[in-house]
């Protein structure tokens, strides 16, 4: 079952997002440190991939490059025909608003605006209105219609991350990164958000990359990607928690009787 | 994670220095004005002690600083009796005469406005403190009539030479001089002449000029004798005196006049620190701010501590102890900063004449003390309520994610505030029910109340002004619009407190504009109604001109009255009172004095008139007696009409040129009301006087709309005096504004980097901020200028019988400022926008 890598094998017509060779280092001279090591990976149109690894394996780094939050310091990130290196801030913070949602462990939802607000805030920025199809099909989908005019703080923390979804959804971006979206919920709540993320994945063909430490949440998605000291090491298609905690025992040991452990 | 840690550091450093200059600015005006009127003090006790000798001998009661000039005399004989005086070292006669000034090379009078123009006969009289009065400098003193020497200062600025030709302008027979100049001299006294200008004539020329001709001194200066003491001295000259002329010893005269002196000085004095009060009070909303939300960062830090067993004792104390340290700090910087402040203010003063050139700048002990009392106190009760709630923390917060602090809910403040307003209003009430100066201070106490509670009530009040302000912005600035609103409505202490700041700024400029505004139309109004006259001759540097001029005038073609208008202080029931006197007839035929009771034409010698505010607070009727104190002595007068008192009639009291003339004030003119005869020619009589008065830089022609003019223009010089002492309260609160965005920002460093995240971009996030800024200062200028209005329709009509009684409101001036406080938040969100903008979005969503 197990991979260890899966480059160039899909057209580049089915692909999102892509990295080529993309490098990061903190720090300089001895000092230095590779959060990212020569990473080119691919992530499908409408696929559900699940970024995994143990803590200061690159994860959330390999996320930020790719959402535009971070600069690299060699190698490409292509979003559609889009590559990110070169662009000033301006068009990052474009491409952030028009092809790009975010969903985060600590929700980030601006307190003084109701649910609704908050999830149209990415297209209201723009100056543009939601399509409102999609907005209802969205809401009902995340099942918060009642609870629309209500403040982050008179929400649950599922059903917050829930309208972090949506706003993640809303403007129908070519891909959504989630960090770690379940980190702060209990397992029903995840169940929810995953579920829904799901949904959204096999109702409407949208591309998720979700960064996570729970094998359970591995689970929801079509496929994982294990990364360690910078490098994608393994990869797993059709993963269940069972397989995937599987593979995370087989890596640990790797990395315990193996190379470095840079952790 | 240390990065946070630091870059949190540095920012509450920044955020301790923001709320340290607040004290810095606000002590350094306290210590300022204490420096400055002490620097004054000494320049001014200087010359008193400078210029007066062992004993001397005048006219009782003449020569006094708090005295006009007075015109009585001592004659020549008398000096020669002192001369045999075996314990007299040395006797000198002095001539002295005020109002002599140069016409410097550009054809205007130097110093002038304030700085008195003395001249006087060369002698080398020893002063108290050792040194002689006058020395010459260089050149040689003049001999005989058209020859003069000045004082060094004055001649440079006046750009002369010796040997130069100098025009002066004099009170005496010739109102116009030119005279050689022969000399310069020093004045004895260390720091200088505080601008005022010494010219130095020969006696014998002297004596036509301004004695018409007659023997006589204006006072003579005796020097002691090896052992013997100015008591002594002053005994045995008294013996020898005539009655009416007096011996006085030096220390006692120059005490007296110090004295004097010092209670005017007091007088600027309290007029810098009421500003000084309004900048600390501002400073207190600040600092209170700045604290609170200090503390409301360190909540969890706090927390911990209390978790790990601190008492809430010494969170408290903690919190005070920071405060203590802001306070020390801001009040040492302030009291360097308030001697630069006083600096400066000599620098301003000596811009209008007042020249401080040599003063020196003492920091007293009592300046100091003064200084950190007020900095540390006002520290330490700010920084009070915000420390009292981080000891209310409860422990268990540090367990906690997001940490609430306790609050106060609203409700009492509201209650609080409530109160508070509803007792200012009754003390207004009982201010305008009450009469005078008692009901002025209650009516100013009402209003400070008033002040206060709507500064409490603010955060509720505020929220409508918000509101509204928040569907103008969403409307043109959507989203962005729509998040500054809800950012400034999210914490709406803080939002008020900050606004608050700005708004006792405002309030006072507001209120002073009105009653700025409503004196000129008063003003206008009076002259309008009271001036019948085609012209006014009046003085330009508040000093009173020689009489030929009118002479000169009534003696012209088609000139029918020259009416006089001489001014003079004397003493009523122990109280200084600002006299003016006249000729009735002269001053019927050009002025309709409004009357409220008797006629014009009743003022005669034994005769006094009073305004309308001083019979009301001292409740005179017609045929009461008083008994008015000028320096040669009482008389005994009866009260005979009462007048409206306006800038044509400026006294309190109006008395006969007799009187005047009796009570020993010197016969100079402060205006003079023309008419023509009907049919001559008004602008043919206007070129008439000018050819008298066109040479004399030291009067102004005018006719009544050019009168009523200058007199505008006087209220609005004191306006913008006003304005630039209250600019420094809003620089504070300014400072707040831009301290309170900082925080705000930091404070949602990560809510900035979400929004940066989905797509906000930099310009949206910077305008985001800009947009907070300006809905806190329109807030404040709204709620300023709200007051500001209502005390000042409230004060103008209180102060109505006192001249003011046209109510005028600038609305123009006050959009303006609003406009401007509009642009101030601009300005204040530069740096916090810039700050904001800069945050790196990862760094933002990561940071804890």
């Amino acid at each position: 079952m197990s991979e260890t890598s899966a480059v160039t094998t899909h057209s580049v017509d089915g692909v999102a997002a892509r990295t080529v060779d993309l490098t990061k280092v903190y720090g300089e001279g001895d000092a230095s440190v590779a959060a990212l090591d020569g990473v080119s990976i691919e992530f499908r149109r409408g696929e559900f991939t699940a970024v995994m690894g143990p803590s200061g394996s690159g994860k959330s780094t390999l996320m930020h490059c790719m959402a535009a939050l971070d600069t690299s310091s060699s190698g490409e990130v292509h979003l559609g025909e889009t590559v990110l290196s070169g662009l000033s801030d301006k068009s990052l913070t474009n491409l952030r608003r028009d092809k790009i949602g975010f969903v985060f462990q600590a929700y980030n939802l601006v307190p003084t605006l109701t649910a609704e607000e908050n999830i149209v805030l990415p297209l209201a920025i723009a100056g543009r209105r939601p399509d409102p199809e999609w907005f209802d099909t969205v809401i009902d989908t995340i099942g918060l219609r009642p609870r629309l005019r209500h403040r982050p703080n008179e929400l649950s923390g599922g059903q917050q991350q829930r309208v972090a979804c949506a706003r993640a959804l809303v403007s129908r971006p070519e891909i959504v990164f989630a960090d770690e979206p379940t980190g702060n919920l209990d397992s029903s709540a995840s169940a929810e958000v995953l579920g829904f993320l799901r949904r959204s994945v096999d109702d409407y063909g949208q591309t998720i990359v979700m960064v996570t430490h729970d094998p359970i949440a591995a689970g929801y998605t079509d496929r994982v990607v294990f990364l360690a000291d910078g490098k994608v090491v393994a990869e797993l298609r059709g993963p269940t928690a069972d397989t995937v905690l599987e593979q995370m025992k087989v890596l640990s040991l790797e990395s315990v009787s193996g190379t470095a452990a840079g952790v | 994670m240390l990065k946070v840690t630091w870059r949190n550091l540095v920012a509450r450093k920044l955020r301790l220095a923001l709320s340290g200059f607040a004290i810095v600015l606000g002590v350094a005006f306290v210590a300022g004005s204490f420096i400055f009127t002490d620097a004054l003090g000494g320049a001014f006790d200087g010359i008193i002690k400078g210029t007066t000798a062992d004993v001397e001998v005048a006219p009782k009661g003449a020569g006094d600083f708090s005295s006009a000039e007075d015109s009585r005399t001592v004659p020549a004989s008398v000096l020669a009796d002192l001369k045999a005086l075996p314990d007299a070292a040395a006797v000198a006669g002095n001539d002295q005469v005020q109002g002599v000034y140069v016409i410097g090379s550009g054809g205007k009078v130097v110093g002038g406005n304030g700085p008195p123009g003395l001249a006087f006969n060369y002698t080398t009289t020893k002063a108290i403190t050792g040194n002689q009065i006058i020395t010459l400098a260089s050149g040689s003193l003049p001999t005989g009539p058209g020859e003069i020497a000045l004082d060094e200062a004055s001649a440079d600025k006046a750009g002369y030479r010796i040997g130069d030709s100098v025009p002066l302008v004099t009170p005496g027979t010739e109102p116009r001089l030119e005279a050689k100049l022969t000399g310069l001299v020093k004045f004895g006294s260390e720091g200088g002449l505080v601008g005022a200008t010494l010219t130095i004539f020969d006696r014998d020329a002297m004596l036509p000029l301004f004695f018409h001709g007659r023997d006589v001194y204006t006072g003579i200066s005796m020097t002691a004798a090896d052992g013997v003491s100015q008591q002594q001295l002053a005994d045995e000259a008294n013996k020898l005196l005539p009655t009416g002329v007096t011996a006085r010893e030096g220390d006692k005269v120059a005490k007296d006049n110090e004295d004097a002196i010092g209670q005017a000085l007091g007088f600027i004095n309290i007029f810098l620190l009421v500003f000084a009060a309004v900048a600390v009070v501002v400073g207190t909303f600040l600092i209170i701010n700045t604290f609170s939300i200090l503390v409301a960062q360190r909540s969890r830090e706090l927390a911990l501590l209390r978790a790990m067993g601190a008492s809430r004792r010494q969170v408290n104390r903690s919190v005070l102890t920071e405060a203590f340290a802001v306070g020390l700090i801001g009040s040492t910087i302030g009291i360097g900063a308030g001697y630069l402040l006083a600096i400066g203010l000599k620098g301003l003063f000596g811009a209008i004449g007042l020249d401080l050139g040599g003063a020196s700048f003492p920091v007293l002990p009592r300046t100091i003390v003064i200084s950190y009392v007020v900095g540390l106190v006002v520290t330490m009760i700010a920084a009070y309520l915000p420390a009292r709630r981080a000891a209310r923390i409860a422990p268990v917060a540090a367990m906690r994610d997001d940490v609430a602090l306790p609050e106060a809910s609203l409700r009492r403040r509201m209650i609080v505030g409530a109160v508070l307003v509803v007792a200012g209003v009754a003390s207004m009430a009982a201010g305008f029910a009450g009469s005078g100066g008692k009901g002025l201070s209650l009516i100013g106490l009402g209003m400070l109340v008033i002040l206060v509670g709507v500064a409490l009530m603010s955060p509720v009040l505020g929220r409508p002004v918000v509101r509204g302000l928040g569907v103008v912005y969403t409307r043109l600035f959507g989203t962005v619009g729509t998040l500054a609103t809800q950012n400034s409505l999210r914490n709406p202490r803080r939002t008020a407190a900050t606004a608050s700041a700005l708004m006792i700024g405002l309030t006072l400029v507001a209120l002073m504009s009105i009653l700025g505004q409503s004196a000129k139309a008063s003003t206008d109004k009076a002259i309008n109604e009271t001036l019948t006259a085609d012209f006014v001759l009046s003085n330009a540097i508040g000093t009173p001109f020689s009489a030929t001029i009118g002479n000169r005038i009534a003696k012209l073609d088609g000139v029918q009255t020259v009416a006089r208008f001489r001014q003079g202080l004397g003493e009523i029931d122990g109280n200084q009172v600002f006299l003016g006197a006249a000729d009735a007839t002269q001053l019927a035929d050009t002025l309709n004095v409004p009357m409220t009771a008797g006629q014009v034409g009743d003022l005669a010698d034994k005769v006094i008139l009073v305004d309308t505010t001083t019979a009301d607070s001292k409740n005179y009727a017609i045929g009461d007696p008083v008994d008015l104190k000028l320096q040669a002595g009482t008389q005994h007068l009866t009260v005979g009409g009462v007048f409206k008192a306006s800038a044509a009639v400026p006294a309190n009291y109006l008395v006969s040129l007799h009187t005047l003339a009796k009570g020993g004030i010197k016969p100079n003119d402060s205006l003079l009301f023309i008419t023509k005869d009907p049919g001559a020619s008004t602008s043919a009589i206007h070129d008439e006087i000018e050819t008298i008065t066109k040479d004399l830089p030291t009067v102004t022609l005018k006719d009544q709309q050019e009168f009523a003019a200058e007199q505008s223009k006087q209220i609005d010089t004191f306006l913008y005096i006003i304005y630039a002492l209250l600019g420094l309260a809003v620089i504070i609160a300014v400072l707040g504004i831009i301290n309170t965005l900082a925080l705000s920002v930091i404070e949602r460093t990560r809510e900035v980097g979400l929004l940066r995240a989905v797509g906000l971009s930099r310009r949206q996030l910077r305008r985001m901020v800009r947009l907070e800024s300006v809905a806190i200062s329109v807030l404040g200028a709204v709620l300023g200028m709200t007051m500001g209005i209502v005390f000042g329709v409230a004060l103008q009509r209180a102060i109505a019988d006192q001249g003011v009684d046209v109510l005028a409101i600038p609305w123009l001036r006050l959009v303006i400022f609003v406009l401007l406080a509009a642009l101030v938040g601009v300005l204040a969100a530069v740096l916090p926008a810039r700050r904001a903008a800069k945050l790196n979005v990862l760094d933002a969503i990561t940071t804890e």
